[in-house]
């Protein structure tokens, strides 16, 4: 398996708040990677260094080989590289039909179409004509995956697909993940739900205060060292900045 | 019947009313810019036809296949290499430097054409009428007018609802950092709505320049009438500009029959007093959704 996208030594914040310290991630083509973390990590922080909305501080981003950097957001999405924000926000002008075709404005070819989101998700086929802004929030959840696969991404990016929703929705929608890796998508989801996230994963990436504090296959990781990892107690993370707080 | 006449004369005015606010409205609805410009690049484009059609020998109407272009092309560049960087949560920077602009635009035009009144004239057609009535006669070219102000903003609103493009122009309006993740350029569409909005006024700017003469400092009254139009209607909305210059039209020629027949209320004033209750009862506009 080759690496598709190759985080190395990144930096990143807003103003004069640094959000991640020399972060560095690897996901490989058809694996699923999920980062999880505490509230404030920095999870979305890096997400969003990935697609090119908050400024690259040091370090590099390379996609499939190509160094990032230089290009900007709305160019990223052609290359293959997509996100799920945080929080949904789908557009409220829009419809839903709209909002899923707004998701495919680069035009960028691949197998994504409306029939065929509507296939992976059937609560959306009654919705398409309603406005967005009147959808439940697991529906709103699915136009916003829907929206993101419309851009045929080689990475989609998951940002807090669970947050705010009933557990039996968020299952439901994790459930499609399957069927959207099989189309030839790679997947990085952030969670702050751990479960869910080493039940869909591959690999796991814990973050904690913009640093990794731990990572490995998902399978091969215990418990106690991600609960160690994800509330930065104890000896066995690597975050430098957690010396003496345990 | 005079009352009527009023009336339908005003309708006809709303025409050239929506179409100077056209620009403004969209500005607005898509990326929240103020352009206080806005006016006198209606005056810049009637001078730039007094130009052409004094170089080339040909009618101003013809003129208008080179200055709204040109105009058009302005407004893109002036977007994307200038007010693009005064875009932000803060109104304040493209207030200040769209006001700049007009300053520079209206010394740049007293430089070169004095502070004389210029006039378009288009021939005959200016004149030419329908009577219906003794009282009642409609101008073939406040008709034009009307008609062509229908068209732009049906024409922009179908362009909105309909297109790929005009998606991506609600997308960016509603939320710019998102529209970028949908591969968006939102500093494009910036440009591309300046490009549309200078077009526009550079047709209502015609239009004025054949309707009545005009000096180079006229602009600013030009964009009061705009600003009152897109109001009355509904901030950001197509539909809400085209019935708010109806209503202003409508406003002022009414006003000026009461001044007429009472001898109080100029029509302007009319007009401004509807602007004022509009926004005092009803601070969104006709059909303003309100902001978001």
């Amino acid at each position: 398996m080759s690496p598709l996208l190759e985080v190395s030594e990144l930096s990143s914040g807003y103003g004069d708040f640094r959000a991640l310290y020399d972060i560095s991630i690897t996901v490989n083509e058809g694996e699923t990677l999920a980062v999880i973390g505490a509230n404030g990590a920095g999870k979305t922080t890096l997400l969003r260094a990935i697609t090119g909305l908050v400024p690259t501080w040091s370090g590099s981003i390379r996609f499939d080989g190509q160094n990032l950097l230089s290009v900007p957001a709305h160019r990223r999405v052609a290359e293959g590289i997509t996100m799920v924000p945080e929080g949904r926000l789908l557009f409220p002008s829009l419809n839903v039909r709209e909002n899923l075709l707004v998701g495919g404005h680069g035009r960028r070819p691949g197998p994504w179409t409306v029939e065929r989101v509507v296939e992976v998700f059937p609560l959306l086929a009654p919705l398409l004509g309603r406005p967005s802004a009147v959808l439940s929030g697991g529906e709103q959840q699915a136009v916003a995956i829907g929206r993101a696969l419309m851009a045929n991404p080689r990475l989609i990016l998951l940002d807090e697909v669970s947050l705010g929703l009933a557990p039996v929705v968020v299952r439901q929608l994790y459930a499609a993940l399957p069927q959207i890796t099989a189309h030839g998508a790679t997947a990085l989801v952030v969670e702050q739900d751990i479960g869910q996230a080493m039940s869909v994963a591959d690999q796991v990436v814990c973050l904690l205060e913009g640093r990794v504090s731990l990572e490995g296959p998902s399978a091969g990781l215990d418990r106690a060292d991600i609960t160690a990892a994800y509330f930065g107690m104890g000896h066995r993370t690597e975050a430098g900045s957690n010396e003496g707080q345990g | 019947m005079e009352w009527v006449n009023a009336i339908v004369q005003g309708i006809l005015l709303g025409g050239l009313f929506a179409l100077f606010a056209t620009g403004l409205s969209l500005a607005f609805g898509v990326m929240r810019f103020v352009n206080l410009a806005h006016g006198d690049l209606a005056i810049l484009a009637a001078f730039l036809a007094v130009s052409f059609s004094a170089t080339l020998e040909v009618n101003p109407f013809v003129t208008m296949a080179l200055v709204v272009p040109i105009m058009a092309l302005g407004g893109y560049v002036i977007q994307r290499f200038g007010f693009n960087w005064s875009i932000g949560t803060d109104p304040l920077p493209s207030i200040l430097v769209t006001f700049g602009l007009a300053v520079v635009i209206q010394n740049a035009l007293l430089e070169r054409y004095s502070a004389d009144s210029q006039g378009l004239d288009i021939g005959t057609f200016e004149t030419r009428s329908i009577e219906f009535t003794d009282d009642i006669a409609v101008g073939w070219f406040p008709v034009l007018i009307l008609g062509v102000a229908v068209v732009v903003l049906v024409g922009l609103q179908l362009f909105l609802s309909f297109t790929r493009m005009g998606r991506a122009f609600r997308a960016t309006a509603d939320d710019p950092s998102t529209a970028r993740l949908m591969g968006i350029n939102d500093r494009n569409i910036y440009a591309v709505v300046m490009a549309i909005a200078f077009a526009t006024v550079a047709v209502a700017g015609l239009f004025l320049g054949i309707r009545q003469t005009f000096g180079p400092t006229d602009g600013p009254a030009q964009l009061i009438f705009a600003f009152e139009a897109v109001v009355i209607g509904g901030l950001g909305s197509l539909w809400g500009t085209l019935l708010g210059g109806i209503i202003l039209g409508v406003a002022q020629t009414v006003g000026n029959q009461v001044d007429v027949e009472f001898n109080v209320l100029s029509g302007p004033l009319f007009g401004h007093l509807i602007f004022l209750v509009v926004l005092a009862v009803r601070p969104s506009g006709l059909l303003g959704r309100g902001r978001g």
